[in-house]
């Protein structure tokens, strides 16, 4: 499932949506908050679930090669954060749904569209 | 002609939100270069920790990347306090980073491991009151 594709069907805001959107897929949820374990575990292409909505996130994001990024339990994200997300070319997601919740949506909406 | 290509960058004190743009650059390059997606992921993980350590306690410095093709050198440079015990340093989960920074998602005492653990060389110069200077080596083979 491309992340484009994700964003539309989850009905998740939309904080920003990169112009490859189209192109990527999501290959894996995955959730963690503390940046200092997340630099070294995001998987590439993985949807990556958290709370923590400040740009040293975005650039964690970039440097892993994270899918997107979904802001979970309504967590606050401003405009800054939008504009480095859009310049930086990362999807960035926002729900209010819990962590583990949003992490689930991604695994069913990946596994349904391969058939398990 | 030289097959070393030199990068310089400036970690400032005020870039805590900027840190990553100068290992986002080397990852760039090494990219285009044709690196191996595990000698990449392990210089940008590396040189981003780099980054966070220096604006959390130093106040900044400077970076300098050498890239050949058989190894990524890194020498992060700063002008901080110095690191009081190495050893402590680099134990996992001793930090003494301050709450601001904890709050941001960092400071969990993961830095210094961390840049030991994506890399293949690593050595520590560091004096109180001069500053600390890190040398890592990452081999492309």
């Amino acid at each position: 499932m491309t992340v484009k594709e994700f964003a539309e069907r989850s009905g998740f805001r939309i904080i920003n949506l990169a112009d490859n959107a189209g192109d990527v897929h999501i290959r894996q949820s995955y959730c963690c908050d503390l940046l200092s374990i997340a630099m070294t575990r995001v998987p590439e292409g993985a949807a990556w679930v958290t709370v923590m909505s400040n740009m040293n996130t975005l650039a964690v994001a970039s440097l892993t090669e994270a899918a997107c990024v979904i802001i979970a339990e309504n967590a606050a994200s401003d405009k800054e954060f939008a504009e480095k997300a859009k310049a930086q070319g990362i999807t960035v997601l926002h729900t209010e749904k819990p962590v583990f919740d949003a992490a689930l949506m991604v695994h069913k909406a990946i596994h349904a569209e391969s058939g398990i | 002609m030289s097959d070393t290509i030199k990068l310089h960058y400036t970690v400032s004190t005020e870039d805590f939100t900027r840190a990553g743009e100068a290992s986002g650059d080397v990852k760039r390059k090494l990219k285009q270069m044709g690196s191996s997606p595990e000698v990449v992921r392990k210089v940008a993980i590396a040189m981003y920790e780099g980054e966070i350590n220096m604006v959390i306690h130093a106040n900044g410095g400077t970076i300098d990347v050498e890239i050949t093709p058989e190894e990524i050198q890194m020498v992060l440079q700063d002008s901080g306090p110095g690191i009081a015990d190495v050893e402590k340093a680099m134990q996992a989960g001793y930090s003494t980073a301050p709450d601001r920074v904890r709050a941001l998602g960092f400071g969990a005492g993961m830095g210094l491991p961390n840049m030991k653990q994506y890399s293949d060389e690593m050595k520590i110069e560091t004096t109180i009151g001069v500053g600390t200077k890190v040398t890592m080596k990452v081999f492309q083979t």
